[in-house]
Order: C-alpha cells, then sequence, then structure tokens
C-alpha cells in the first residue's frame, strides 16, 4: 500500500489529501448534527469522569459528555470561520481589483487603508470591534472579517497590476476591448485561484483569532459552547486536576486548522500550472 | 548619507503622525458606538445600588452627555498635548496605566522575542542546511503544528504540567503575592516570568523558523554557494558565509512581528494572570473603559510602528547594496 502511494503522481495525492480534509470537516459537521444536543445534557452522577471507551474525551463538572460539546464548539468555530474568512476575502477581492483597476486616487486610498488596517495588534483590534460590536457571535464575527482583509488585499492588487501591463491584456486592449470585458475575461479567471487560495488560508487564521477572543471572554455566552468558550472554562478547573477538559478540545482544533492549512496548500499546489504535475 | 537619513526620519514620522490620526479618529468611531453602556460596564454587578443621580452625576463627570463629535474634538485635543484622558476602571491617568503596565509586559516580551529569535533563527539554519534530513522533517512539522496552535492553549498545558502537577513554577502573577513590583527580588522575577515567556516564544519561532528555512535554501542554491563548493568548501562553511544573507531578512523579520507578539502576550497573560498590558487591555475592554482602551490602541499601534521602523532602519543601514542607492530611502 504505501509503495502504491508513492507511485501515485502529485496531482491524485493533492486530490486525496483534499478529499480527506472534506471527509474531516463533513465529520465534524455531521457529528455536532447527530451527536452534538448530548453535550446539554447534565448528568450529575457521571461527573468528572477522565477519558474512557465509554466517553472518549471525558465528562465535565456537570457530567456533560466532552465529546459532545467539542464537536458541538467545533462546528461553531468553524461555521464562525467559514461566515469570517469569506467576507473578509470579500472585502480583499473588491479592493484589491478597485485598487488595482480605478485609477490612481482609489490606490492611494486603498492602500492607507490596508496600512491602517495592519497598524494595530490583530488582538487589540479585534478586542476593539467586538467591544464597538457590543459583542456576541455577531460581534466576533465582524471583528474578524474586519481585520483580516490588508494582507489578502495586497496580494490581489499586487497581482492584477501586473497582469494589467503583461502583453496580452495590452493586445488586448489595442485590438478595442472594453475595460470590463477585459475584467471579465482576462483579469477574473487569472484573479479567481489566488483568490480561492488566499481565503483557503484565510480560515485557519480567522478560526484561531475568533477562539482566542472567545477565550478572552469576548463574545459567546456559556450557552454556546464554542472551543474558546470551552477552553476558558476548563482553564477554571485546571487546578482541580481535570486536565482532560482542556486537552482534547485544544487537539481538535488544532487539528482542524491544519487541516485548512493542508486543504489551502494542496489546492494551490493543483491550481498553479507549475507544480500540477510533478 | 545624514541628508538622506534625516529625510528618511522626516518621511518615517510624518508616516507615523498621519496614520495615529486615521487609527485615532477611527477607533474613535468604533468606541462611540458601542451598544455597552460605559456607566453600567464600570459600576458592574454593583447596577441595582445606583440611583438615578449618582449616574448622571458619573455621566457628566465623564462628559458622555455632549454630542459625539463635541467629545472627539475635546479627546482629539487632548491627545494632541499628549493626554490620553483618565481611566474609569483605575481612575488614574490613562499614561501612568499604560507606563506602568507595558514595563511588566517589557519584560515578558523582551525575554520571550529575543529567546524565540534566536533559537528561531538556528533551527531555521539547521533544517535549511539539511533539506530534508530527518531534522529538517521534525523542524518543519513543529513549525507548522505551531502555526495552527492557539497560544493560551500551549499556555494552559504548559500550566497543567509545570505549575498544577509538577509545581515547579507559581500558578499566577509577575511577583509574589503580597509583594510589590519594587519588593521581589530578580529571581523572583524569572521565575515568575519563565512560562509565560516559554509560551510565546514556542509559538513565535515557528514563523521565523520557517522563513529562515526557505533563505538558507535559496543561498545554498546560489551561484556563489555552487562555486564554493565546486571550489570543496564543505556544507559548514558555505553556510557560514552565507549567514549574513540569511540573518538580515531574520532580523528585520524579527523586528516587524511585534504585532504578533503583542497578541501573543494579550492571549498568555491572560492564561497566567500576569499583570502586564495585554491584560489590561482585555478588562478595558470587559469592563468599557473607552479612554483606556483607545489608549492601548494607539500605544500599540506606535509599538507596532516602532517595530516596522526599525526593520527598515536595519535594512538601510546594514544591506550595502541598498546603502549604494540610498537616495531612494521609503
Amino acid at each position: 500500500m504505501m509503495t502504491n502511494f508513492l507511485v501515485l503522481d502529485r496531482r491524485t495525492r493533492t486530490m486525496m489529501v483534499i478529499l480527506g480534509c472534506l471527509v474531516l470537516f463533513s465529520g465534524i459537521f455531521l457529528g455536532a448534527w447527530l451527536y452534538g444536543e448530548q453535550g446539554q445534557v447534565t448528568n450529575l452522577p457521571l461527573r468528572k469522569l477522565p477519558p474512557g471507551w465509554d466517553r472518549p474525551f471525558g465528562t465535565d463538572w456537570l457530567g456533560r459528555d466532552m465529546f459532545a460539546r467539542t464537536l458541538k464548539g467545533l462546528r461553531i468555530s468553524l461555521e464562525i470561520g467559514l461566515a469570517a474568512a469569506t467576507c473578509s476575502a470579500g472585502i480583499a477581492l473588491a479592493f484589491g481589483l478597485a485598487a488595482a483597476t480605478m485609477g490612481r486616487i482609489v490606490d492611494v486610498v486603498v492602500t492607507w487603508l490596508c496600512d491602517v488596517g495592519m497598524a494595530t495588534p490583530h488582538l487589540v483590534l479585534l478586542i476593539l470591534i467586538s467591544f464597538a460590536c457590543g459583542g456576541g457571535a455577531k460581534g466576533v464575527i465582524i471583528a474578524v472579517a474586519a481585520s483580516h482583509w490588508p494582507a489578502l488585499t495586497r496580494v490581489i492588487r499586487a497581482e492584477v497590476m501586473q497582469l494589467r501591463t503583461s502583453d496580452y491584456i495590452k493586445l488586448s486592449r489595442r485590438l478595442g476591448r472594453s475595460s470590463t470585458w477585459i475584467a471579465r475575461h482576462h483579469l477574473l479567471p487569472h484573479v479567481a485561484p489566488q483568490f480561492l487560495v488566499g481565503l483557503l488560508l484565510l480560515f485557519p487564521h480567522a478560526i484561531l483569532h475568533a477562539a482566542g477572543l472567545t477565550f478572552l471572554g469576548f463574545g459567546m455566552s456559556p450557552h454556546t459552547p464554542e472551543i474558546g468558550t470551552l477552553l476558558a472554562e476548563s482553564m477554571r478547573h485546571l487546578s482541580t486536576g481535570m486536565w482532560w477538559l482542556a486537552l482534547a478540545p485544544g487537539l481538535a482544533l488544532i487539528i482542524s486548522v491544519m487541516a485548512f492549512d493542508v486543504l489551502g496548500n494542496n489546492v494551490r499546489a493543483l491550481l498553479d500550472p507549475k507544480t500540477l504535475r510533478e | 548619507m545624514l541628508p538622506q537619513l534625516t529625510k528618511f526620519l522626516f518621511a518615517k514620522t510624518i508616516r507615523l503622525v498621519l496614520l495615529v490620526a486615521a487609527v485615532a479618529t477611527l477607533s474613535f468611531v468604533l468606541a462611540s458606538h458601542s451598544p455597552i453602556d460605559p456607566v453600567d460596564a464600570y459600576v458592574g454587578a454593583a447596577i441595582m445600588k445606583v440611583s438615578p443621580e449618582q449616574r448622571q452625576m458619573i455621566i457628566a463627570r465623564w462628559g458622555l452627555d455632549r454630542p459625539p463629535l463635541e467629545r472627539f474634538g475635546r479627546w482629539a485635543a487632548q491627545l494632541a498635548r499628549g493626554d490620553f484622558g483618565v481611566s474609569t476602571i483605575f481612575n488614574e491617568p490613562v499614561t501612568a496605566v499604560i507606563a506602568k503596565r507595558f514595563v511588566t509586559s517589557l519584560w515578558l516580551m523582551a525575554l520571550a522575542w529575543s529567546f524565540s529569535g534566536l533559537l528561531g533563527f538556528a533551527l531555521g539554519l539547521i533544517a535549511g542546511a539539511r533539506e530534508d534530513s530527518l531534522a529538517d522533517r521534525l523542524i518543519r512539522i513543529y513549525a507548522y503544528t505551531m502555526a495552527a496552535t492557539p497560544t493560551f492553549w500551549v499556555g494552559m498545558i504548559l500550566l497543567m504540567v509545570f505549575s498544577v502537577y509538577l509545581g515547579w513554577t507559581p500558578v499566577c502573577c509577575a511577583w509574589p503575592l503580597g509583594l510589590s513590583a519594587e519588593q521581589a527580588t530578580l529571581w523572583q522575577r524569572l521565575h515568575h516570568l519563565l512560562l509565560p515567556a516559554v509560551t510565546l516564544s514556542l509559538i513565535g519561532i515557528a514563523q521565523i523558523t520557517l522563513h529562515t528555512r526557505e533563505k538558507t535554501i535559496e543561498a545554498l542554491r546560489s551561484d556563489y554557494a555552487v562555486f564554493a563548493r565546486a571550489q570543496g568548501e564543505s556544507t559548514y562553511g558555505i553556510c557560514r558565509r552565507a549567514l549574513r544573507n540569511v540573518a538580515l531578512p531574520a532580523v528585520t523579520l524579527q523586528f516587524a512581528s511585534l504585532g504578533e507578539l503583542f497578541g501573543g502576550a494579550v492571549l498568555a497573560e491572560q492564561v497566567f494572570a500576569y499583570p502586564g498590558l495585554g491584560r489590561t487591555t482585555v478588562e478595558a475592554g470587559i469592563r468599557g473603559d473607552i479612554p483606556l482602551l483607545l489608549g492601548i490602541v494607539l500605544f500599540s499601534t506606535i509599538f507596532v510602528f516602532t517595530g516596522n521602523f526599525l526593520a527598515d532602519l536595519i535594512y538601510h543601514l546594514v544591506d550595502p547594496r541598498l546603502r549604494k542607492t540610498a537616495g531612494d530611502f521609503s
């Protein structure tokens, strides 16, 4: 099997990795849907049980099953990450295209906005925006969406700028094509893969920052057990020796974040003609 | 050389002033649109004990009964004089609170910053010099894992193992309970600092390691390295010569990563109950201390700007290629 796996070409291997990541994510969503409600059931006789065969992640101080809570929390984390990263990438696409195509003044303004957006440490900006939105899930999503666009905007702007001076675009313009025609038929198809990869690679940041923000106590109420909230709760029980409350949810979060990272890098390899058929 | 440096400094100062003005305006607008009532957040649990008259008094004292534009004008005028207002939760000038807390944070950040820089650079060099070896793979796995790991979780695990189980390190604070910062000995400070600093370093190493690895591989594939190898130079010798080319981007990267360091410090300080600026940021946000929160936003902006500025400056001063064409300091 192992030798067989190595013989497969890059494309097939990449496809398999992408498939594996997608299976993992749908597993989380499906599991949370089927099993997640269990995490709200308090079962006092089964309090503070360490992990075992029945309960892989143990139970908390109210007898709630940690595996179910983790699944549910992971789903909420992923949803927040998805929503925030998609908004952020949308803003980045709009700004990046506008900066590169709508003239000098727009370009200066967008570049300046990027500078301002990157001037303050992410976490401080997140706290400020979340405070401005009055907390809650909405606050977390808006905060993450509003703070992650500058880097991708720069990438898209640079890409479009470079394209605009390329020979085939110049030729197309000489042939009398309008700006919108060029944008639709030449620029967009070229930027789309960059955008997709940028979007996928935004997820890990978005998820981690959302978890950090909720861990600090901004956002989620204790009734929506986002992973950050779960970990913040488990902080209070560290000194009583309930190590499993912190260990398993954290590991689950790391694995999901890494899966997004792997997914993004493999999609990039797949879309890049240079690495497509190595 | 000198006039160009003055020009460079002048341009940077203008940039900083514009940047601070923009960040100040934006953050004031954001903070004043918060649905969280600052008076409610300030009184907190004692909300039932506060009479409407007392509430009016607090509002009048903080100037919250004025229209937002007038408040902004007054705040901006204060800022221009270097006065950030008075923190509502500490009842002290914001500058004093930030100064005191930042000194405590600086211990943590400086230790973590230098440690992660040195170790990350060394690991990156090893990984890059022996590409695809076992060491390289292990280092890469470590760096990618750490890039996906939340800072606060690493802190919690370390706290659990070393403070709760083994009891080697204290569970909280920056100095022993009951003492003030001045009374604590250097050894006590370091003892309390150890775990938070290790937490920050473990995470901070990832980026610098991966970056240095890339640069080392690039340097070893360059023409001068191939030529040196053809003349019989060993990998060690080539690495020694390539060190300068690899070190410069690493140093600038490390300076440019002060924003991440600050964010990490916020999380690490929260886990270890370390009374630094990061923890103060969280308190200001949760308890609705707008003057303090705005002050910290501006302060952290200047902090990050200083890091980027130093990175630029070092680049221009050290790199001989840029020194020759120093006309375009930008």
